[in-house]
Protein backbone atom coordinates (compact mmCIF):
# COMPACT_ATOMS: atom_id res chain seq x y z
CA UNK A 1 0.00 0.00 0.00
CA UNK A 2 2.80 2.46 1.25
CA UNK A 3 4.37 2.07 -2.49
CA UNK A 4 1.47 2.52 -4.26
CA UNK A 5 0.83 5.98 -2.22
CA UNK A 6 4.61 6.74 -2.42
CA UNK A 7 4.23 6.04 -6.23
CA UNK A 8 0.67 8.44 -6.73
CA UNK A 9 2.54 11.20 -4.75
CA UNK A 10 5.91 11.26 -6.27
CA UNK A 11 3.57 11.32 -9.45
CA UNK A 12 1.62 14.43 -8.59
CA UNK A 13 4.02 16.59 -6.68
CA UNK A 14 7.58 15.59 -7.27
CA UNK A 15 7.77 14.70 -10.89
CA UNK A 16 4.84 16.55 -11.47
CA UNK A 17 4.53 15.70 -15.89
CA UNK A 18 4.36 18.97 -16.67
CA UNK A 19 6.46 21.19 -14.65
CA UNK A 20 9.34 19.03 -13.69
CA UNK A 21 9.64 16.92 -16.46
CA UNK A 22 7.70 19.04 -19.20
CA UNK A 23 5.38 16.81 -21.10
CA UNK A 24 2.25 18.03 -22.45
CA UNK A 25 3.11 21.43 -22.41
CA UNK A 26 1.25 21.97 -25.67
CA UNK A 27 -2.42 22.02 -23.72
CA UNK A 28 -0.89 23.34 -20.66
CA UNK A 29 0.27 26.82 -22.41
CA UNK A 30 -2.46 26.36 -24.93
CA UNK A 31 -5.52 25.37 -22.91
CA UNK A 32 -4.60 26.68 -19.56
CA UNK A 33 -6.63 30.75 -20.33
CA UNK A 34 -10.30 29.65 -18.61
CA UNK A 35 -10.56 27.45 -15.86
CA UNK A 36 -13.21 25.09 -17.08
CA UNK A 37 -11.48 24.47 -20.31
CA UNK A 38 -8.24 23.76 -18.34
CA UNK A 39 -10.56 21.25 -15.82
CA UNK A 40 -12.15 19.89 -19.10
CA UNK A 41 -8.79 19.28 -20.71
CA UNK A 42 -7.50 17.75 -17.36
CA UNK A 43 -9.80 15.06 -16.70
CA UNK A 44 -9.66 14.00 -20.21
CA UNK A 45 -6.20 13.80 -19.93
CA UNK A 46 -6.46 11.86 -16.80
CA UNK A 47 -8.51 9.53 -18.38
CA UNK A 48 -6.83 8.52 -21.81
CA UNK A 49 -4.02 8.46 -19.31
CA UNK A 50 -5.38 5.29 -17.16
CA UNK A 51 -7.10 4.02 -20.45
CA UNK A 52 -3.77 4.29 -22.73
CA UNK A 53 -1.70 2.63 -20.08
CA UNK A 54 -4.57 -0.33 -18.98
CA UNK A 55 -4.41 -1.29 -22.82
CA UNK A 56 -0.64 -0.88 -23.72
CA UNK A 57 0.80 -2.48 -20.58
CA UNK A 58 -0.60 -5.87 -21.32
CA UNK A 59 0.28 -5.32 -25.37
CA UNK A 60 3.86 -4.78 -24.35
CA UNK A 61 4.29 -7.70 -21.84
CA UNK A 62 2.20 -9.94 -23.86
CA UNK A 63 2.81 -9.54 -27.20
CA UNK A 64 6.00 -7.26 -27.62
CA UNK A 65 8.21 -9.33 -25.10
CA UNK A 66 7.68 -12.73 -26.34
CA UNK A 67 8.03 -12.44 -29.76
CA UNK A 68 10.82 -10.17 -29.00
CA UNK A 69 9.93 -7.56 -31.17
CA UNK A 70 10.27 -4.75 -28.06
CA UNK A 71 11.40 -2.43 -30.87
CA UNK A 72 8.49 -1.70 -32.43
CA UNK A 73 7.40 -0.16 -29.10
CA UNK A 74 7.05 3.19 -30.56
CA UNK A 75 4.73 2.21 -33.31
CA UNK A 76 2.38 0.37 -31.93
CA UNK A 77 1.77 2.34 -28.75
CA UNK A 78 1.29 5.34 -30.92
CA UNK A 79 -1.09 3.12 -32.91
CA UNK A 80 -2.90 1.91 -29.90
CA UNK A 81 -3.39 5.57 -28.61
CA UNK A 82 -4.74 6.64 -31.94
CA UNK A 83 -7.31 4.00 -32.04
CA UNK A 84 -8.44 3.92 -28.52
CA UNK A 85 -8.93 7.90 -28.50
CA UNK A 86 -10.85 7.39 -31.92
CA UNK A 87 -13.06 4.60 -29.90
CA UNK A 88 -13.32 6.92 -26.99
CA UNK A 89 -15.05 9.90 -28.73
CA UNK A 90 -17.61 7.25 -30.75
CA UNK A 91 -18.27 5.27 -27.52
CA UNK A 92 -18.97 8.67 -25.47
CA UNK A 93 -21.08 10.38 -28.49
CA UNK A 94 -23.20 7.46 -28.67
CA UNK A 95 -23.53 6.23 -24.49
CA UNK A 96 -22.82 9.27 -22.62
CA UNK A 97 -23.84 12.29 -24.60
CA UNK A 98 -23.04 14.66 -21.03
CA UNK A 99 -19.88 13.80 -20.87
CA UNK A 100 -19.08 14.39 -24.52
CA UNK A 101 -20.23 17.62 -24.71
CA UNK A 102 -17.64 18.65 -21.85
CA UNK A 103 -14.90 16.39 -22.76
CA UNK A 104 -15.74 15.58 -26.34
CA UNK A 105 -13.84 18.75 -27.73
CA UNK A 106 -10.54 17.62 -26.08
CA UNK A 107 -9.92 13.86 -27.09
CA UNK A 108 -8.79 14.61 -30.23
CA UNK A 109 -6.19 16.94 -29.41
CA UNK A 110 -4.94 14.38 -26.74
CA UNK A 111 -3.70 11.66 -29.27
CA UNK A 112 -0.54 14.07 -30.04
CA UNK A 113 0.01 14.91 -26.77
CA UNK A 114 2.84 13.89 -25.37
CA UNK A 115 2.14 12.96 -21.80
CA UNK A 116 0.01 10.45 -22.91
CA UNK A 117 2.89 8.87 -25.12
CA UNK A 118 5.68 9.57 -22.69
CA UNK A 119 3.29 7.63 -19.79
CA UNK A 120 2.63 4.43 -21.22
CA UNK A 121 6.42 4.44 -22.41
CA UNK A 122 7.95 5.67 -18.72
CA UNK A 123 5.76 2.64 -16.61
CA UNK A 124 7.65 0.04 -19.40
CA UNK A 125 10.81 1.71 -18.54
CA UNK A 126 10.56 2.18 -14.69
CA UNK A 127 9.31 -2.11 -14.80
CA UNK A 128 6.80 -1.09 -12.48
CA UNK A 129 3.83 -3.82 -12.29
CA UNK A 130 0.53 -3.41 -14.20
CA UNK A 131 -1.40 -1.71 -10.72
CA UNK A 132 1.56 0.45 -9.84
CA UNK A 133 1.36 1.83 -14.00
CA UNK A 134 -1.79 2.39 -13.01
CA UNK A 135 -1.24 4.25 -10.40
CA UNK A 136 1.32 6.21 -11.56
CA UNK A 137 -0.75 7.26 -15.04
CA UNK A 138 -3.60 8.19 -12.49
CA UNK A 139 -1.44 10.37 -10.70
CA UNK A 140 0.21 11.78 -13.54
CA UNK A 141 -3.23 12.68 -14.81
CA UNK A 142 -3.93 14.33 -11.29
CA UNK A 143 -0.52 15.96 -11.91
CA UNK A 144 -1.33 17.54 -14.78
CA UNK A 145 -5.01 18.43 -13.25
CA UNK A 146 -2.78 20.03 -10.38
CA UNK A 147 -0.79 22.11 -12.71
CA UNK A 148 -3.55 23.39 -15.07
CA UNK A 149 -6.08 24.38 -12.59
CA UNK A 150 -2.92 26.58 -10.42
CA UNK A 151 -2.08 27.96 -13.64
CA UNK A 152 -5.25 29.01 -15.04
CA UNK A 153 -6.00 31.08 -12.02
CA UNK A 154 -2.37 32.37 -12.27
CA UNK A 155 -2.95 33.48 -16.07
CA UNK A 156 -6.62 35.04 -14.98
CA UNK A 157 -4.21 37.20 -12.90
CA UNK A 158 -1.80 38.47 -14.88
CA UNK A 159 -3.79 38.68 -18.51
CA UNK A 160 -4.78 42.36 -18.24
CA UNK A 161 -1.05 43.06 -16.51
CA UNK A 162 0.96 46.54 -17.80
CA UNK A 163 3.90 44.03 -19.47
CA UNK A 164 6.67 45.82 -21.09
CA UNK A 165 5.57 45.60 -25.04
CA UNK A 166 7.73 42.52 -25.56
CA UNK A 167 6.78 40.20 -22.68
CA UNK A 168 3.32 41.03 -23.80
CA UNK A 169 1.58 37.41 -24.49
CA UNK A 170 3.49 33.96 -24.19
CA UNK A 171 6.30 35.24 -23.13
CA UNK A 172 4.91 37.14 -19.51
CA UNK A 173 2.99 33.22 -19.62
CA UNK A 174 6.22 31.64 -19.85
CA UNK A 175 7.52 33.44 -17.23
CA UNK A 176 4.52 33.03 -14.69
CA UNK A 177 4.91 28.95 -15.08
CA UNK A 178 8.77 29.42 -14.96
CA UNK A 179 7.89 30.68 -11.28
CA UNK A 180 5.26 28.00 -10.93
CA UNK A 181 8.02 25.36 -11.72
CA UNK A 182 10.46 26.70 -9.39
CA UNK A 183 7.47 26.27 -6.46
CA UNK A 184 7.00 22.51 -7.59
CA UNK A 185 11.09 22.36 -6.92
CA UNK A 186 9.96 22.82 -3.11
CA UNK A 187 8.36 19.50 -3.41
CA UNK A 188 11.57 17.84 -3.69
CA UNK A 189 12.20 16.24 -0.37
CA UNK A 190 8.09 15.63 0.67
CA UNK A 191 7.88 11.88 -0.32
CA UNK A 192 11.04 11.28 2.09
CA UNK A 193 9.29 13.05 4.81
CA UNK A 194 5.64 12.27 4.02
CA UNK A 195 6.26 8.44 4.44
CA UNK A 196 9.70 8.51 6.56
CA UNK A 197 12.01 7.45 4.39
CA UNK B 1 8.50 27.28 -54.99
CA UNK B 2 12.02 28.20 -55.05
CA UNK B 3 14.64 26.30 -52.58
CA UNK B 4 16.02 28.76 -51.15
CA UNK B 5 13.41 30.65 -49.81
CA UNK B 6 11.95 27.36 -48.49
CA UNK B 7 14.63 26.94 -46.57
CA UNK B 8 15.11 30.65 -45.28
CA UNK B 9 10.96 30.07 -44.41
CA UNK B 10 11.81 27.48 -42.38
CA UNK B 11 15.15 28.89 -40.47
CA UNK B 12 14.24 32.26 -39.99
CA UNK B 13 10.69 33.27 -40.98
CA UNK B 14 8.67 30.36 -39.65
CA UNK B 15 11.01 29.15 -37.18
CA UNK B 16 9.24 26.13 -35.74
CA UNK B 17 10.45 27.05 -32.09
CA UNK B 18 11.02 30.53 -32.20
CA UNK B 19 8.01 32.15 -34.05
CA UNK B 20 5.51 29.50 -34.07
CA UNK B 21 5.99 28.22 -30.76
CA UNK B 22 5.56 24.83 -31.66
CA UNK B 23 7.40 21.71 -30.68
CA UNK B 24 8.16 23.04 -26.92
CA UNK B 25 8.14 19.76 -24.92
CA UNK B 26 11.49 18.77 -26.24
CA UNK B 27 12.61 22.63 -26.35
CA UNK B 28 12.16 22.86 -22.78
CA UNK B 29 13.09 19.53 -21.77
CA UNK B 30 16.89 18.37 -23.62
CA UNK B 31 17.95 21.55 -24.03
CA UNK B 32 20.01 21.43 -20.34
CA UNK B 33 22.79 21.67 -22.54
CA UNK B 34 24.02 22.65 -25.99
CA UNK B 35 25.15 19.32 -27.47
CA UNK B 36 21.77 18.07 -26.33
CA UNK B 37 20.42 20.95 -27.59
CA UNK B 38 21.78 19.94 -30.97
CA UNK B 39 21.52 15.79 -30.57
CA UNK B 40 17.52 16.67 -30.34
CA UNK B 41 17.72 18.88 -33.25
CA UNK B 42 19.49 16.60 -35.60
CA UNK B 43 17.36 13.62 -34.54
CA UNK B 44 13.99 15.42 -35.31
CA UNK B 45 15.73 16.93 -38.66
CA UNK B 46 16.59 13.32 -39.71
CA UNK B 47 12.51 12.25 -39.15
CA UNK B 48 11.53 15.72 -40.83
CA UNK B 49 13.25 14.94 -43.77
CA UNK B 50 12.65 11.51 -44.16
CA UNK B 51 8.64 11.33 -43.38
CA UNK B 52 8.38 14.64 -45.56
CA UNK B 53 9.80 12.97 -48.79
CA UNK B 54 7.61 9.50 -48.04
CA UNK B 55 3.96 11.56 -47.24
CA UNK B 56 5.04 13.65 -50.34
CA UNK B 57 5.47 10.19 -52.32
CA UNK B 58 2.28 8.38 -51.07
CA UNK B 59 0.10 11.44 -51.40
CA UNK B 60 -1.48 10.10 -54.12
CA UNK B 61 -2.56 6.43 -52.29
CA UNK B 62 -2.91 7.79 -48.80
CA UNK B 63 -6.99 7.74 -48.59
CA UNK B 64 -8.01 11.11 -47.10
CA UNK B 65 -9.88 9.53 -44.49
CA UNK B 66 -6.93 8.03 -42.75
CA UNK B 67 -4.48 10.42 -43.36
CA UNK B 68 -3.72 10.85 -40.53
CA UNK B 69 -2.98 7.48 -38.72
CA UNK B 70 -1.16 7.16 -42.06
CA UNK B 71 1.02 9.88 -41.29
CA UNK B 72 1.94 8.34 -37.94
CA UNK B 73 2.81 5.43 -38.98
CA UNK B 74 5.20 6.58 -41.56
CA UNK B 75 6.33 9.49 -38.50
CA UNK B 76 6.91 6.72 -36.18
CA UNK B 77 8.65 4.62 -38.63
CA UNK B 78 11.38 6.87 -38.74
CA UNK B 79 11.59 7.93 -35.49
CA UNK B 80 12.29 3.79 -34.79
CA UNK B 81 15.15 3.78 -37.34
CA UNK B 82 16.73 7.12 -35.77
CA UNK B 83 16.61 5.33 -32.00
CA UNK B 84 18.22 2.64 -33.44
CA UNK B 85 21.02 4.90 -35.06
CA UNK B 86 21.33 6.80 -31.86
CA UNK B 87 21.65 3.44 -29.73
CA UNK B 88 24.35 1.70 -32.12
CA UNK B 89 26.36 4.92 -33.00
CA UNK B 90 26.07 8.18 -30.10
CA UNK B 91 24.71 5.47 -26.72
CA UNK B 92 25.65 9.30 -24.94
CA UNK B 93 23.58 11.06 -26.48
CA UNK B 94 20.98 8.32 -26.26
CA UNK B 95 21.42 8.56 -22.47
CA UNK B 96 21.13 11.94 -22.12
CA UNK B 97 17.85 12.37 -24.36
CA UNK B 98 16.13 9.31 -23.15
CA UNK B 99 12.26 9.42 -23.25
CA UNK B 100 12.05 12.14 -25.48
CA UNK B 101 13.60 10.18 -28.83
CA UNK B 102 10.37 7.98 -28.77
CA UNK B 103 8.45 11.15 -28.37
CA UNK B 104 9.57 12.81 -31.28
CA UNK B 105 6.68 11.22 -32.70
CA UNK B 106 4.17 13.73 -31.26
CA UNK B 107 6.22 15.98 -32.06
CA UNK B 108 3.73 18.98 -33.72
CA UNK B 109 6.18 20.02 -35.57
CA UNK B 110 6.64 17.22 -37.56
CA UNK B 111 3.12 15.76 -38.34
CA UNK B 112 1.96 19.45 -38.84
CA UNK B 113 4.39 19.70 -41.52
CA UNK B 114 3.25 16.38 -43.25
CA UNK B 115 -0.40 17.87 -42.44
CA UNK B 116 0.53 21.50 -43.91
CA UNK B 117 3.28 20.86 -46.67
CA UNK B 118 4.06 17.46 -47.58
CA UNK B 119 0.71 16.08 -48.40
CA UNK B 120 0.28 19.21 -50.82
CA UNK B 121 3.55 19.32 -52.77
CA UNK B 122 5.94 18.19 -54.90
CA UNK B 123 8.75 15.40 -53.10
CA UNK B 124 11.69 17.83 -54.03
CA UNK B 125 9.89 20.79 -52.01
CA UNK B 126 8.74 18.61 -49.36
CA UNK B 127 12.48 17.26 -48.62
CA UNK B 128 13.91 21.01 -48.54
CA UNK B 129 10.51 21.94 -46.12
CA UNK B 130 12.24 19.56 -44.06
CA UNK B 131 15.40 20.72 -44.18
CA UNK B 132 14.18 24.15 -43.53
CA UNK B 133 12.34 23.26 -40.79
CA UNK B 134 14.70 21.01 -39.55
CA UNK B 135 17.33 23.29 -39.55
CA UNK B 136 15.63 26.66 -37.85
CA UNK B 137 14.55 23.62 -34.98
CA UNK B 138 17.84 22.44 -34.57
CA UNK B 139 19.54 26.00 -34.62
CA UNK B 140 16.63 27.08 -32.09
CA UNK B 141 17.89 24.10 -29.87
CA UNK B 142 21.01 24.46 -30.26
CA UNK B 143 20.80 28.30 -29.13
CA UNK B 144 18.36 27.79 -25.71
CA UNK B 145 21.00 24.71 -25.37
CA UNK B 146 23.88 26.90 -25.20
CA UNK B 147 22.35 29.72 -23.26
CA UNK B 148 21.42 27.50 -20.29
CA UNK B 149 24.93 26.14 -20.09
CA UNK B 150 26.58 28.72 -20.22
CA UNK B 151 24.25 30.44 -17.32
CA UNK B 152 24.14 27.15 -15.45
CA UNK B 153 27.49 25.39 -15.34
CA UNK B 154 29.83 27.88 -16.99
CA UNK B 155 30.56 25.64 -19.76
CA UNK B 156 29.86 25.19 -23.49
CA UNK B 157 30.04 22.60 -25.69
CA UNK B 158 31.62 21.08 -22.42
CA UNK B 159 34.66 23.10 -22.37
CA UNK B 160 34.31 25.71 -19.66
CA UNK B 161 34.45 28.99 -20.69
CA UNK B 162 34.71 30.96 -17.01
CA UNK B 163 37.50 29.26 -15.46
CA UNK B 164 35.26 28.71 -12.34
CA UNK B 165 35.25 32.74 -11.45
CA UNK B 166 31.88 33.49 -11.34
CA UNK B 167 29.51 30.91 -9.22
CA UNK B 168 27.23 29.01 -11.73
CA UNK B 169 23.22 29.68 -11.55
CA UNK B 170 22.61 25.84 -11.45
CA UNK B 171 18.57 27.06 -11.64
CA UNK B 172 19.24 26.93 -15.01
CA UNK B 173 19.91 23.86 -15.78
CA UNK B 174 16.43 22.95 -13.82
CA UNK B 175 12.59 23.18 -14.96
CA UNK B 176 12.31 27.35 -13.95
CA UNK B 177 15.78 27.58 -15.90
CA UNK B 178 14.33 26.58 -19.19
CA UNK B 179 10.66 28.30 -18.99
CA UNK B 180 12.68 31.40 -18.01
CA UNK B 181 15.27 31.21 -20.58
CA UNK B 182 12.84 30.15 -23.78
CA UNK B 183 10.23 32.99 -22.36
CA UNK B 184 13.27 35.38 -22.36
CA UNK B 185 14.08 34.32 -26.45
CA UNK B 186 10.51 34.51 -27.34
CA UNK B 187 10.74 37.96 -25.65
CA UNK B 188 13.61 39.21 -27.31
CA UNK B 189 12.14 38.03 -30.94
CA UNK B 190 9.15 40.17 -29.97
CA UNK B 191 11.42 42.83 -29.16
CA UNK B 192 13.24 42.41 -32.77
CA UNK B 193 10.54 42.08 -35.05
CA UNK B 194 8.21 44.46 -33.00
CA UNK B 195 6.06 42.18 -32.29
CA UNK B 196 4.87 41.50 -35.75
CA UNK B 197 6.26 37.89 -36.07
CA UNK B 198 4.18 36.17 -32.84
CA UNK B 199 1.17 38.28 -32.69
CA UNK B 200 -1.14 36.28 -34.92
CA UNK B 201 0.38 32.97 -34.54
CA UNK B 202 0.19 32.19 -30.62
CA UNK B 203 -0.41 28.57 -30.31
CA UNK B 204 -3.53 29.19 -33.76
CA UNK B 205 -4.56 26.47 -35.58
CA UNK B 206 -3.07 26.51 -37.93
CA UNK B 207 0.29 25.25 -36.75
CA UNK B 208 -1.87 22.46 -34.79
CA UNK B 209 -1.42 19.15 -36.24
CA UNK B 210 -4.39 17.78 -34.95
CA UNK B 211 -6.72 21.29 -35.96
CA UNK B 212 -8.08 18.96 -39.15
CA UNK B 213 -10.50 17.21 -36.80
CA UNK B 214 -10.90 19.95 -34.17
CA UNK B 215 -14.02 21.17 -33.34
CA UNK B 216 -12.79 24.12 -31.73
CA UNK B 217 -11.53 25.54 -35.40
CA UNK B 218 -14.91 27.36 -36.13
CA UNK B 219 -14.52 28.72 -32.46
CA UNK B 220 -10.98 30.79 -32.99
CA UNK B 221 -8.65 28.02 -31.63
CA UNK B 222 -8.23 26.13 -28.45
CA UNK B 223 -10.78 27.50 -26.17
Amino acid sequence: MQDMLIILFSAILVNNFVLVKFLGICPFLGVSKKLDSAVGMSFAVIFVMVLATAVTYPIHMGLLVPLQIGYLQTIIFILVIAALVQLVEIALKKYVPALHQSLGVYLPLITTNCAVLGVTILNIDESYTYIQSLVNSFGAGVGFLLAMVLFSGIRQRIENNNFPAAFKGIPSVLIAASIVSLAFMGFSGVIDGLFGL
Amino acid sequence: MDKLSLLKNGIIKENPVLILLLGTCPTLAVTTSAVNGLGMGVSTMAVLIGSNIVIALLKNIIPDKVRIPSFIVVIAGFVTIVGMLLQGYAPEINESLGLFIPLIVVNCIILGRAEMFASKNKVADAAFDGIGMGLGFTFALFLMGSIRELIGSGAWMGINLTADLIDPMSVFMLAPGAFFTYGCLVALINYLTEGKAIKKKEFGCEGCATAANCQQIGKGGCA
